[in-house]
């Protein structure tokens, strides 16, 4: 029986207790601080406002970092330097963020900037993600820092401007969770395979009022990328933030990024944190356990992300009538086997699955393979940073010569707002985050994945596992 | 920000759960850079047919929709993306309370923080308002109950729970960052200790 130790803390308790300005009172929230406050251009326009009305500036400039990615065309600029913008409305929206950040001395990474990515893999990238920090942003997948041991979570336009303006923000205390996740994935498992898993597990509103601590062996074994994807969908169960805590692996992924010391300083910082990592003992209002070993390639048939099965099993029964409509908009059937279904578009990116791990992995699956002629297919990088490295490897042309369309980084079809949409009835398998009604273009049909089950789907023009098709050698030769 | 007493009305009904921010306002809407006439947008997928007629058997395209300050959702309302244009949405289009068993916290943060009161009913509570489409209510925030009379004419109070500054910046029309401003002293002491 393991001691329950006052003195000893959560991750999340550290973090928690360490920024706060003003604690929580019976009458007031705690004020929490700051560390790092990422911005875009669709949820701070209005943030910046208030710094008008109240005639101040932003607090901390150094602590402030912003990009353009939701609105932002993934087509080139024609020889005129036009970008193909969705509306004019689009392209106001990023002029106005530009201008904010000229006005008021932030430091933004546009059209120019090698580093210019969706915003959750560029913090990452740039090394302004850090263990210990606190880092917010007006989108709700910030919860992708917790990668790094951060407690990092989504907020609201009145609250970028509560940020911008003070460097802090009104919190009360969440709730703790840590889900435990024992022995090790399989082969051809990712990350996303498991965070869907789990989301099926507690559900879609599982994780609220909490932040959830991801522990165990099958974590401990996950590369920087791979939590991060785990870490992105744990919004997609209602809660606040997921956390890893910092280790080696954490240490070598930071190590020598650019917004990091070099040397001494930098193998100071790592000691400390590894220094974050629960106590034992540490107190969670909520603990789960989950057998990794036992999770499959999962994706969804429904249309929030809890509605998901193994690629392979057949739809299930409807148990409630908000799982009927879901259906009915999918237009599936229970106990019809997902693998009838044609599919017509693919997206591989976001910030869940755009990093040059979910590249590589798809591009692995099209090596030597074409996709499906009525299939269209979009490889969108999360980053100028994993395009370059992307195309360094030549995997720019191993998609096109599979019959993918190559884009530049951005958000894209993940929220459907800069013209890369999925037509109304049409069905995508996505390696996005959200499968709501309508999440990638009014009327559009989602199936979340992993990038090597979207690649495999692509191939098959229907439903299909890696597994299936690599064994499918009648209609996809294997050359490798 | 409209402070916000007490108020009697109408309600509109929602039944369906985990009513997501992108069916509350799709993402398409979001490349404005103020909230002004965003309510025009709410739930615009549902309000509109594919071919972008309006459909007008829907109970958010009724006349009564506009004049109902209450709205009442299905389970975990407001879940997914953290854009405060969903509730700004709700806000502008005349809703002042959204009712539910569960609301996702993000949305209700931003709720808060814009004068739209969320309100988190026990489960068998939420039911049978659920059940009472059109019928007129009674939200009380200095008593944190909701007024209901039922179906045999006997009036019935519950109490619901809010977070107390929420609870007091809402009722005196308090703008939460005047408090954060005035912390300026302790935000520099903290700063000056990292």
């Amino acid at each position: 029986m393991p001691r329950l130790d006052m003195q000893a803390e959560s991750l999340f308790e550290k973090l928690w207790n360490g920024h706060l300005v003003r604690p929580q009172t019976d009458e007031t929230p705690a004020i929490m601080y700051i560390d790092l406050h990422l911005v875009h251009e669709v949820t701070s326009p209005q943030g910046f406002d208030l710094l008008r009305e109240q005639g101040i500036g932003v607090r901390c400039s150094g602590r402030t970092l912003a990009t353009l990615d939701h609105s932002t065309p993934t087509l080139p600029a024609d020889e005129n330097g036009q970008r193909p913008w969705v509306t004019e409305q689009a392209s106001r929206q990023v002029q106005t963020l530009q201008g904010n950040c000229e006005e008021f001395g932030i430091e933004l990474h546009g059209w120019d900037s090698p580093s210019r990515g969706v915003v959750h893999v560029m913090g990452p990238e740039l090394g302004a993600t850090q263990p210990g920090m606190t880092i917010v942003c007006g989108d709700s997948h910030t919860s992708t820092h917790g990668a790094f041991g951060a407690l990092a979570f989504g907020i609201g336009t009145t609250e970028v401007g509560h940020v911008l303006a003070t460097q802090c923000l009104l919190q009360n205390k969440p709730r703790s969770m840590r889900i435990n996740l024992e022995g090790e994935l399989g082969k051809g498992v990712t990350a996303k395979d498991l965070a869907l898993h789990i989301i099926n597990r507690i559900g879609m509103h599982g994780g609220t009022g909490h932040v959830i601590e991801y522990a165990g062996a099958a974590v401990r074994g996950l590369d920087m990328e791979s939590r991060m994807t785990l870490c992105n969908m744990t919004i997609e169960a209602g809660a606040k933030a997921g956390m890893v805590a910092p280790d080696q692996i954490t240490i070598d992924y930071l190590r020598g990024r650019p917004r990091l010391p070099e040397g001494e300083a930098f193998e100071q910082a790592a000691r400390q944190w590894l220094q974050l990592a629960s106590d034992p003992g540490a107190h969670f209002d909520q603990e789960i356990s989950l057998d990794a070993s036992t999770v499959a390639p999962r994706i969804t048939y429904g249309t929030n992300p809890a509605m998901s099965i193994n690629v392979g099993e057949r739809v299930p029964t409807a148990t409630s009538d908000s799982q009927e409509k879901a259906l009915s908009y999918m237009d599936l059937r229970a106990g019809q086997s997902l693998a009838e279904r044609p599919i017509d578009l693919v997206f591989i990116g976001s910030c869940t699955n755009g990093r040059i791990s979910d590249l590589r992995a798809a591009a692995n699956v099209l090596r030597d393979r074409r996709i499906a002629p009525h299939v269209r297919m979009l490889v969108v990088p999360g980053s100028e940073a994993v395009l370059r490295e992307a195309e360094q490897e030549g995997l720019d042309e191993l998609f096109r010569s599979a019959g993918a369309e190559w884009r530049l980084p951005g958000c894209s079809m993940c929220i459907a707002m800069n013209g890369d949409l999925v037509p109304p009835g049409k069905t995508a398998v996505s390696t996005s985050n959200r499968n709501f009604e309508g999440r990638q273009g009014a009327g559009s049909r989602t199936l979340l994945a992993s990038p090597e089950t979207a690649a495999a789907c692509a191939v098959a023009g229907r439903i299909a596992s890696f597994a299936e098709i690599k064994s499918d050698s009648k209609t996809t030769p294997e050359i490798t | 920000m409209r402070a916000f007493t007490a108020l009697s009305g109408p309600i509109l009904v929602l039944a369906e759960e985990n009513i997501d921010t992108d069916q509350i306002i799709p993402a398409r809407y979001l490349t404005v850079t103020d909230f002004d006439g965003i309510g025009e947008h709410v739930f615009a997928d549902w309000r509109h047919d594919a071919e972008g007629e309006l459909l007008t058997g829907h109970v958010l395209n009724k006349p009564r929709a506009r004049k109902s300050p209450i709205l009442v959702a299905g389970h975990n309302f407001g879940c997914g993306s953290s854009r405060e244009h969903a509730p700004q949405a709700l806000l502008d289009f005349g809703f002042r309370v959204v009712i539910s068993s569960e609301i996702a916290d993000i949305f209700k943060a931003n709720a808060q923080n814009i004068g739209l009161l969320p309100v988190v009913l026990e489960a068998e509570q939420h039911a049978r308002v659920l059940e009472m489409d059109g019928e007129e209510i009674t939200v009380d925030l200095e008593h944190s109950r909701v007024t209901v009379q039922m179906a045999d004419r006997a009036v019935q109070h519950w109490s619901f729970s809010i977070d107390p500054f929420a609870r007091h910046c809402l009722l005196r029309g308090l703008d939460r960052f005047d408090y954060l401003s005035q912390a300026e002293p302790d935000i520099k002491k903290f700063e000056e200790r990292l």
